[in-house]
């Protein structure tokens, strides 16, 4: 407001402090806040107080208790002598594990299925679509429940598995697979390997600078593949080319040596990807709609390949529709992990079910459960937040 | 409507949130105070299992019958006279602890093995012993396996948050063998994977391996039950730490069952009973007055509850024992005065 208004009388006499929309405001929030805190304390009051009541033992002191239970499949080193905390560790990485391929292979897949979708070969994009309103409308748990009956009914008992490949068998136990004998010499590879993409970001970022400075090309995608698969190559052979293979064979009940993925991982896994790659597909197909045709045609104009318009044009505008709403498949794909108590496989919530179920102390495992969720979501959210921040489109 | 179908599996969290909220606004249990409510309430929640064959299973209606349910009934007819005021709570082995420790169900007749931690760490009390169980080996008999201690190696089918589950892994640790548990926690699914060939065996309380080899095989002659016992499963009805006279009545309530099988009442005599002159017997049946006093309820008690479902010995015979397909012997569960473990503690 300006002076003369005020000398002129003109502003509004102040109201009254409870007819005061801002007081008003700041009291109710007050207020609300005040409830909210109050019925979280009463409640938490109340479930110590009842919780000592009935000598419920509380606090995170089990998780050195020892488990004395054993788990069916772990990637780090797991036995019944070790503790509770432990066994909690081997649940977050399973599901780290299968949250983690799940997420490649459905990106892959849902990608692969989203631009068949929009194939113009008749077939392929029925096929496409076909799949997409099959896997898209059944819930998960029954394909979980299908894959996993699917492998247990369909494979011979180990005795008489199915030998699809040189020491590569099929059974009910699950596919047992050889493996190279560890050796120091796949440390290097594997370090060979991490230089290599290192080596990459640099030399396309000298490709592009010749580039633009004197139009000429460098094959950047080639020598790049040449780098990856030289570099390990080589090391390898340097290390002189340890070949030995640990392979499983039948012993008693089942196979040993070599390694093994269960039916459990494997259904897990299959009705992850199948379910979440029906909406990637339906996500990156939306994404590519949403890029105007003229941008396809202005490219074709300036004389871009096919590979080049989809690379250069018509992708960098289509991520930015494309990843907030592949953020929240990735999610819920992490999530829906959990669904892997109903078929058996040890993932975090099965294991720390058990562990409720052994100490009699709920309060804890939810509230550990919970946590590890929430901050498992929050980091892949930050991560594809970041990467979405990149991607996005910058108006000048 | 993704979202209903992603969210599953944490609908049943969300359960266990509800129960730890019911822990958290639950009044204060005063001791005394579950049988007030109950009386005033005129019935009471029970925890069962969610299908055994002999001990709990629902009929085509959807009626539940069996061994752990007539320990509800008796209560039921102790409690009201009426056999039918009780509410079954179908529970898996993991959801029945939180289920109880929340008040969600008064008493769980659960087939669960009496040990120390459930006892303190729990926070449970545990009425009478009335069933003497061991966990044992089901194996198919294409395997070729006579003993226990020719498992090595062997993947196993196991219900998660039971003492199998530890017991199991005790056995193998101390014999220096290996294993491959695969735990599911609805034993219908567990128990079709044993089946399907995903193990090469199924382990539990012999009573239930026997249960379930006769009531789930195809063909129970192509299965086994391994002679080796590798633990003691007593098991008893639990109750919540802290209401002693809710324990003491269910306490007496099994004592009562037990007791009349001793004195010879059966659900056909009991009503002949009422005459008889031995002076335990009238103090039992209410002739004469003061044992139901005692336990805050109807003189009738220990009447009702045989009228309702029999003694202990009609109880066993007519679901897990020789009138059942079970055919289980009488064993360790028979009265201490006939070799067994059976021993009902003085009415009086």
């Amino acid at each position: 407001m300006t002076s003369e208004e005020v000398s002129l009388g003109l502003a509004p006499p102040r109201p009254a402090p409870w007819r005061d929309p801002k007081i008003r405001g700041a009291a109710y929030q007050v207020l609300f806040l005040a409830a909210v805190v109050g019925s979280i304390a009463f409640l938490i009051h109340n479930m110590l107080g009842n919780i000592g009541r009935q000598n419920i033992a509380t606090g995170f002191g089990f998780l050195h208790k020892e488990a004395a239970f054993g788990i069916g499949e772990s990637l780090i080193e797991y036995s019944p002598a070790d503790t509770y905390g432990r066994a909690f560790l081997v649940g977050l990485t399973n599901t780290l594990y299968v949250a983690a391929l799940g997420i490649v292979l459905a990106s892959v897949l849902g990608t692969l299925m989203g631009l068949a979708r929009l194939s113009g070969n008749w077939l392929i994009a029925k096929l496409a679509q076909i799949y997409v309103e099959t896997f898209r409308n059944i819930p998960l748990l029954l394909q979980l429940f299908f894959w996993w009956g699917l492998l247990n009914q369909a494979a011979p008992p180990p005795r008489q598995a199915w030998q699809i490949l040189p020491d590569v068998f099929v059974s009910n136990r699950g596919v047992s697979f050889p493996v190279p004998v560890a050796s120091p010499v796949y440390k290097w590879v594997a370090l060979a390997f991490v230089v290599a993409v290192l080596l990459i970001v640099p030399l396309r970022r000298w490709a592009a600078r010749r580039q633009a400075a004197t139009g000429r090309q460098f094959p950047t995608g080639w020598v790049g593949l040449g780098l990856i698969i030289g570099l390990p190559g080589a090391a390898f052979i340097a290390g002189g080319a340890p070949l030995a293979l640990s392979t499983p064979a039948l012993h008693g009940f089942n196979f040993s040596g070599g390694s093994s993925v269960s039916p459990e991982f494997t259904a897990l896994l299959l009705g992850l990807v199948i379910y979440t790659g029906t909406f990637i597909a339906e996500i990156v197909r939306a994404g590519i709609l949403a890029v105007n045709w003229g941008q396809s045609e202005a490219a074709m104009a300036l004389g871009l390949r096919p590979g080049q318009r989809m690379r250069l044009v018509v992708l960098p505008q289509a991520l930015r529709v494309i990843v907030p709403p592949l953020t929240s498949q990735y999610l819920s794909l992490t999530k829906n992990s959990s669904l892997a108590v109903a078929i058996g496989f040890p993932d975090l919530v099965s294991i720390a079910n058990t562990t409720m179920n052994q100490t009699g102390q709920a309060v804890e495992g939810i509230t550990m459960i919970m946590a590890v969720y929430l901050f498992i979501s929050l980091a892949i959210s930050s991560a594809m937040n970041l990467y979405n921040r990149a991607v996005a489109l910058v108006e000048r | 409507m993704v979202r209903t179908l992603m969210n599953v599996r944490w609908i049943r969290l969300a359960a266990v949130l509800a129960m730890i909220g019911g822990l958290a606004a639950a009044k204060p249990a005063i001791a005394g105070e579950t049988l007030d409510k109950i009386k005033a309430a005129g019935g009471f929640s029970c925890g069962v299992p969610t299908g055994i064959p002999g001990y709990a299973q629902p009929d085509a209606q959807g009626v539940y019958s069996g061994f752990d349910i007539d320990v509800c009934k008796a209560l039921s007819a102790a409690l009201f006279g009426d056999p039918g005021k009780v509410k079954y709570v179908p529970l898996t082995a993991q959801q029945r602890f939180a289920a109880l420790q929340s008040g969600e169900v008064a008493i769980l007749s659960n087939n669960t093995t009496w040990t120390l931690t459930r006892d303190t760490d729990l926070g449970f009390d545990f009425a009478p012993v009335v069933f003497f169980d061991g966990q044992g080996f089901l194996v198919t008999k294409k395997l070729g396996v006579k003993s226990a201690k020719e498992l090595n190696g062997a993947t196993i089918c196991v219900q998660p948050g039971t003492t199998t589950e530890l017991n199991l892994a005790d056995y193998f640790r101390s014999n220096k063998m290996e294993y491959k548990p695969v735990v599911i926690e609805k034993l219908d699914e567990a128990v079709a994977a044993f089946f399907s060939g995903r193990c090469d065996v199924f382990t539990g309380d012999s009573s239930a391996l026997a249960s379930i080899r006769v009531g789930r095989a195809s063909n129970p002659d192509d299965y086994m039950i391994l002679p080796e016992r590798i633990s003691k499963e007593p098991l008893a009805p639990v109750v919540r730490h802290g209401d002693n006279q809710w324990h003491d009545v269910v306490d007496w309530t099994i004592y009562a069952l037990m007791q009349a099988e001793e004195s010879g009442i059966t659900q056909a005599n009991v009503d002949d009973m009422l005459k008889s002159e031995d002076p335990g017997i009238k103090r039992m049946l209410g002739v004469t007055p003061g044992m139901g006093k005692a336990l805050g309820l109807d003189e009738k008690w220990a009447y009702n509850e045989i009228k309702a479902v029999g003694n202990y010995g009609e109880m066993f015979e007519r679901n897990i024992g020789a009138g059942s397909p079970l055919k289980l012997e009488r064993g360790l569960n028979a009265l201490w005065t006939k070799g067994g473990l059976i021993y009902p503690m003085p009415i009086r």
